[in-house]
């Protein structure tokens, strides 16, 4: 191929395959490979099957084509207002009480001098509890009669037991507890980490102007911080709004529903009965759930996008 | 970033994982675990081959967590078995009857050749097509004709046909006493409550004098459902009535129900005398009996089984020893009074092959069965299980008939460790209750909804019992009306 003096450039053959392994695809590709088999198989492929089986009604054995059925009984199930205002108010106690602590947790951690590897330490260490775990023993510490640890302990400050997980009215509160003692930890690291990029002279400037500690909070770190409190505000609701573990085992939704919560519903769906009722019915509540929370997270980042710090 | 233009390590290294993960991957399928319809070879079926092939027979044992001295037991009677039928190969497995595992293992097809159902869940497992129809090899067995009809009806197809066989804990739904709480309340144990009313003071008179409850009740998992329904039936109630044109009609607002509301309301908030946790299930209430903290309480007749087993129960424990374990008729009170019965049935895979099968009518001839029948096997079960310090002689309902049931008692009467003489407020009268099945109809379904209302009386001092119950036979109807 001839060529003017550097006027235009070599015409590039075409690829080949072999150009391909020779630049590293083919081993891109199964390094990769494991990834995909693993995410496919236990990840992609329930999701799939979970969207086919929606429009299905099935028990595994048997199975027909139902088309919308499942949605529209879903939609008509007595306890589906009684799940959807528990999940809310779980969530809305969730943000009360377990969003501020971990922030509160972090910048008090941030002005310790000393063992600040400690504090961390401590922190942290009920997220490495098993969930399991941490649920029977707050059980135990939940105990209604007066001999329970928690009664017992309120009673040194003069206050009557309690009834925990045996009352409509406190059983809700006493699940976001623990659910805020064993997730916080996680938040708290974060936070600290986020904390360590806020500059200094900001709050030299802020000494300077006068500012006492909550002004400072208020003006330098708050905005500083935030872009990963926004994220951690919606991960906080889409985690919440899935909650399972805790009414499953502290109260099995009870006493009388009042901890039934969306996703205890679509576990019941599915297995409460006996048998494995109604796979159907639950993948469908799930599809309803998964797009809800789709359709919330893309408008509140729309919302957000101005406060961001990107 | 530079591509690797000699990826020959890497890529093998890569290549090495990927294979070792895809073949692992097919090692663990569930169809491997499934040998039994593979390795039989047989077209022939029926007792009539005389050379039979090797057949591998999975089957359960017991549920998970029970005495290691219970597995032995178990252990040694599938010795025995093999001894006898040298071409099956008996493979066993824990099982609990659970919808989490059962419909996964079923689809999956890791579920055991012969498992046992709970009597409520046969129909629907038959309709569903998810148990095997053993007719022709049920009807091989020379006692087919001696079964209780009303027990083998439990596990009868529409088409008449045999899918599940009574097995073994066909109960009636008594009250279980601590012995020893009584004596230390001034009352008498061998003088247990009869009616409601004395039930009531006994458990007051229990957590005055103790502290302790004095009764208990399940509330959660379809079990509050169950226990309710059983307190329905004392009381003459009914919650289901089957209509003559085969549809069923919910009747949850009966004055039995209400009643049997009223009373652990009565229990809860006026006498304090009920043991306040509204997640009690089967099994936590067997546990906090067995560890000395309830006075009282309703359940199947034979659960002495699983509090020896594995709950603990032992002549020496910290908790409720086996001496201090009393057992008496639940209250039954009024016209149309009855004790609810239920059992646990014996169901072979659908998957199983005629080799199969054959091999899982004789396993549950032998293990199932035969005690009942024949001395000889009798007693070789019971002094396995005596050897053991597994309990022997706990008294059930007969799954044949009341004189065969009493004739096997007496076979093994120098083994039988149960304390019976602490019994007779059940044994005495068992054979004369009115016994009512559980309704057939959603039973599972409606159990769980009235779970509710017991959750809520014994959370809520101002529970309003009509309406729950309202509440809940609506709900009950439009589940009765689209099944």
């Amino acid at each position: 191929m001839t060529t003017d003096q550097g006027l235009v450039p070599t015409r590039r053959r075409r690829r080949t395959p072999v150009d391909w392994i020779r630049e590293g695809g083919l081993s891109t590709l199964l390094f990769a490979l494991p990834l995909i088999v693993i995410f496919g198989v236990f990840s992609w492929l329930p999701i799939g099957r979970a969207l086919i089986m929606s429009f299905q009604e099935t028990n595994l054995v048997v199975t027909s084509w139902v088309g919308l059925d499942n949605f529209r009984s879903v939609l008509a199930d007595p306890n589906l207002p009684t799940a959807l205002r528990n999940t809310g108010y779980f969530a809305l106690l969730a943000l009360i009480f377990g969003y501020p602590i971990p922030l509160v947790g972090a910048v008090l951690m941030s002005e310790v001098r000393r063992m600040k590897g400690v504090y961390s330490v401590l922190a942290y260490l009920p997220v490495v509890v098993p969930p399991v775990v941490a649920v029977l023993l707050w059980k135990f510490l939940y105990d209604p009669r007066p001999e329970g640890v928690f009664n017992q302990m309120l009673g040194w400050v003069g206050l009557g037991p309690m009834p925990w997980l045996q009352s409509a009215t406190w059983a809700m509160p006493s699940l976001v507890i623990e659910a805020t003692w064993a997730a916080a930890g996680g938040t708290v690291i974060i936070y600290l980490a986020a904390l360590l990029g806020v500059p200094p002279e900001l709050y030299d400037a802020a000494e300077v102007d006068g500012a006492s500690i909550w002004r400072k909070v208020w003006h330098v770190t708050l905005p500083q911080l935030r872009g990963v409190l926004l994220i951690t505000f919606i991960l906080q609701i889409i985690g919440t709004a899935q909650v399972f573990l805790e009414p499953y085992l502290f109260t099995g939704g009870g006493p009388a529903n009042a901890t039934l919560t969306i996703l205890l519903l679509i576990y019941r769906y599915a297995f409460g009965q006996s048998l494995g009722a109604d796979y159907g019915e639950a993948t469908a509540l799930s599809l309803l759930l998964a797009i809800f929370l789709a359709v919330m997270s893309l408008v509140y980042f729309r919302l957000t996008r101005a406060w961001s710090s990107s | 970033m530079r591509s690797l233009t000699k990826p020959t390590t890497a890529v093998l290294a890569a290549s090495a994982v990927a294979i070792g993960l895809l073949s692992a991957c097919s090692g663990a399928s569930p169809e491997a675990p499934e040998t039994s319809p593979d390795d039989t070879t047989s077209t022939t079926d029926e007792a009539t081959s005389d050379t039979p092939q090797d057949v591998t027979l999975r089957v359960v044992s017991l549920l998970p967590g029970s005495d290691q001295a219970a597995f032995d037991a178990f252990d040694e009677r599938v010795t025995q078995f093999e001894a006898l039928y040298p071409h099956i190969d008996v493979e066993a497995e824990e099982y609990e009857w659970k919808a989490t595992t059962f419909a996964a293992q079923l689809a999956g097809g890791t579920l055991p050749d012969v498992y046992e159902i709970p009597f409520t869940d046969a129909k629907t497992l038959i309709e569903n097509g998810q148990l095997a129809d053993v007719d022709a090899q049920f009807h091989d067995l020379p006692y087919s004709g001696d079964f209780n009809e009303a027990l083998l009806e439990a596990g009868k197809g529409p088409d008449g046909h045999v899918y599940a066989i009574p097995a073994k804990s066909i109960y009636g739904v008594a009250l279980h006493y601590n012995r020893a709480l009584f004596d230390a309340a001034g009352l008498d144990p061998d003088d247990p409550p009869t009616t409601w009313a004395e039930v009531r003071s006994a458990a007051k008179q229990i957590k005055d004098a103790t502290g302790v409850a004095g009764y208990a009740q399940m509330a959660a998992d379809n079990t509050g459902g169950w226990q309710l329904t059983s307190a329905t039936y004392t009381r003459g109630g009914r919650t289901q009535v089957a209509e003559a044109d085969g549809t069923y009609t919910a009747t949850l607002t009966n004055p039995g129900t209400k009643a049997a509301l009223e009373f652990l309301k009565a229990l809860r908030w006026e006498d304090d005398s009920l043991y306040a946790d509204a997640t009690l299930n089967w099994g936590t209430v067997n546990e906090k009996f067995a560890a000395g903290q309830i006075g009282m309480y309703t359940s199947g007749s034979d659960v002495y089984t699983a509090l020896a087993e594995s709950f603990g129960v032992t002549p020496d424990s910290s908790g409720l020893k086996v001496a201090d374990y009393g057992l008496t008729a639940i209250p039954n009170e009024g016209a149309d009074s009855g004790v609810l019965v239920g059992g646990t049935l014996a169901a072979v895979n659908i998957r199983a092959d005629d080799a199969v099968k054959d091999a899982a009518i004789k396993w549950i001839d032998f293990f199932y069965l035969q005690p009942h029948l024949d001395e000889g096997p009798a007693v070789e079960n019971a002094q396995v299980r005596f050897d053991n310090g597994q309990p022997v002689g706990t008294p059930v309902l007969p799954i044949f008939s009341r004189e065969q049931y009493e004739t096997s008692l007496g076979w093994i009467e120098q083994f039988i460790n149960v304390p019976l003489e602490n019994m007779t407020g059940y044994t005495d009268v068992m054979f004369d209750q009115p016994v009512v099945g559980e309704p057939s109809a959603s039973t599972q379904e409606i159990y769980a909804l009235l779970d509710v209302p017991v959750q809520a009386v014994m959370t809520d001092q101002n529970a309003d019992i009509d309406a729950l119950l309202e509440q809940a036979q609506t709900q009950a109807q439009s589940l009765l009306d689209e099944g």
